[in-house]
């Protein structure tokens, strides 16, 4: 329809200038960084090869966030993707009528606030002695409970953890109800005749339906889970005692409280090589299941 | 459908039990979210001294004075990144959509796979590169070191969102624009952008829900206070004003409210937007 040869250049590489020098370039270079010992203002390097990565391997601190980051992963399937079709199946059975929606909206208002703002939120209801958290909890065992959630090495992570279980659960259950609601009514009808209960009516008709969405949703919160940041910042810094450490908070502290960028950008890799796999993964299982 | 006496006071029962353990996930949801807002009433004291209790009077005064200590500032600077970034990031991204929708050309393949790998790429992979980046291009520190890589890390998204838009847009209507003497660029901003305003509108609210929330990037490409978007003034907040605390939960309010109110407004073009971005994202 259109002759001219240069307009579809034209209409596009606007968007490819900015991809290229904010996303590929920057992403092409952390590697190339991570090859060496640098600072961040100072302009000299020394190549050190493989050494970063042969630290970071020896750096226990690597390892409580590689499983900080997995616990994370785990638990947000559990509550997320488990809880979430729970609740995404409920709200979708014939069970409801009108109610749905209010249940809908309050379950998905969490996510749309930002992170950062959760954060602070839940610092302040985690405080040991004015936190909503403990307040309620002496209500019930009529003497004064007074438990630093996030200053205790061992439920500092688990109370950030379950923080993202409050934001994120109606999030992904958004999405599995968008599924369920493409699903074919006959096919309930025929369930129906067969005299399927509701309970088998989910097992036998909406989960195999909505298998695709389930899979991406579980892709989608692992790779977050990896990907973690502002949640640990804002409430913990990676503290107690670097108990909380996950991958994303190691790498800032390693590049901007100690000036290792090499070392930082090392780890920077080791985030890239664990989120695109697994992106990967997503892909292939998409594709191998049809649309 | 009919039931009998007895499936019907079944039925009922069921639906109570269901609703009621509805109800407690939605007091779960809610309560500590009215925790916030009643704590952002109250005075110091009576945070301090009831953690749970209601206050004697309505304090909105902590509202102004969040807003004095600096949240004014923050806003400004939020909303202002936050347009900017909005408008490039859809305008620059509905004219590539556009092209690889509607022309042929050499290397489209590579160059929308390209685009869409895009969409793989997380930030914290980037973010070392660019701040030196930004050091060298003399922009660190100001909005363009925030506005210009968040338009690069949502491009591939919007791209995605409204291409597959663009290419369920019959042909027939562009093509008598084009016989009327438009010619591609004319019709694309006359005829198509006018028809695609449901999906502008969800690639706008999706980038600036990113926008409004991004913190990692903020935190480390701007170093003025006066120049801190609300997630990192909030959490500057934090340190500066241990003592007062319920200044400080009125800013989180004032935080949270814009994306609720733009949700509860918008509720169908937000659902949309998010759940085509997850499909491939």
């Amino acid at each position: 329809m259109y002759k001219n040869k240069i307009t579809p250049y034209l209409f596009i590489i606007p968007a490819l200038v900015f991809i290229f020098i904010f996303v590929y370039i920057p992403i092409i270079e952390n590697f190339y960084f991570s090859f060496f010992r640098m600072n961040s203002y100072a302009p000299g390097r020394t190549f050190l090869g493989l050494d970063n990565y042969k630290d970071i391997f020896q750096n226990d601190i690597f390892y409580t966030a590689i499983i900080n980051n997995t616990w994370y992963a785990v638990i947000s399937l559990i509550f997320q993707v488990g809880l979430g079709l729970v609740l995404a199946i409920t709200l979708e059975s014939k069970l409801l009528g009108k109610e749905r929606k209010f249940f809908r909206t309050i379950y998905f208002l969490p996510s749309v606030i930002a992170i950062a703002a959760v954060g602070l939120m839940f610092y302040y209801i985690y405080n040991p002695n004015l936190g909503l958290l403990n307040a309620v909890i002496s209500l019930f065992t009529e003497n004064e409970f007074k438990y630093a959630w996030l200053g205790r090495p061992n439920t500092a992570i688990f109370a950030v953890i379950a923080m993202s279980q409050w934001q994120f659960t109606g999030y992904i259950m958004i999405l599995l109800i968008v599924s369920i609601q493409k699903i074919p009514e006959e096919l309930y009808e025929v369930a129906e005749i067969d005299g399927a209960s509701s309970f088998q009516k989910a097992i036998y008709v909406t989960i195999p339906q909505i298998k695709q969405m389930i899979l991406v949703t579980s892709v989608i919160t692992v790779i977050g889970a990896f990907k973690l940041f502002t949640e640990i910042f804002v409430t913990t810094r990676g503290g107690p005692y670097d108990t909380t450490q996950v991958l994303g908070t190691f790498m800032y502290k390693t590049a901007f409280f100690y000036d290792k960028m090499g070392y930082a950008a090392a780890i920077a890799v080791i985030i890239f090589i664990i989120t695109f796999t697994t992106s990967i993964i997503q892909i292939r299982l998409a594709n191998r299941g049809g649309d | 459908m009919k039931y009998g006496s007895y499936n019907k006071s079944n039925y009922y029962i069921k639906k109570a039990i269901t609703i009621s353990i509805l109800i407690v996930f939605a007091v779960l949801v809610l309560y500590p979210m009215y925790w916030v807002v009643i704590s952002s009433l109250k005075t110091n004291n009576e945070f301090l001294s009831s953690p749970l209790g209601f206050p004697a009077k309505l304090r909105f005064e902590n509202y102004l004075s969040a807003w004095n200590k600096g949240f004014s500032r923050y806003f400004l600077n939020s909303i202002l990144i936050n347009i900017v970034s909005v408008v490039l990031t859809v305008s620059i991204g509905a004219a590539c959509a556009y092209s690889l929708a509607r022309f042929e050309f050499k290397g489209k393949n590579i160059i929308f796979y390209t685009i869409l790998a895009g969409l793989l790429l997380s930030p914290q992979v980037a973010v070392l590169p660019l701040f030196k980046l930004l050091v060298r291009l003399n922009l660190y520190n100001t909005y363009w070191a925030l506005i210009l890589p968040y338009v690069g890390f949502n491009l591939p998204f919007s791209i995605f969102l409204m291409r597959s838009y663009f290419l369920s847009i019959p042909r027939e209507i562009e093509e008598s624009a084009y016989i009327d003497g438009c010619n591609a660029f004319t019709t694309f901003i006359k005829i198509v952008l006018p028809i695609s305003k449901p999906i502008i509108a969800s690639a706008a609210i999706v980038t600036s829900r990113f926008f409004w929330n991004e913190f990692l990037f903020a935190l480390i490409f701007i170093e003025d206070r006066s120049k801190y978007t609300i997630p990192i003034g909030l959490s500057h907040f934090r340190d500066s004003l241990t003592t007062d605390y319920t200044t400080m939960i009125a800013g989180i309010t004032i935080a949270a409210l814009p994306m609720i109110i733009l949700f509860l407004i918008m509720q169908k073009q937000f659902i949309k937007g998010l759940t085509a971005g997850s499909v491939k994202g």
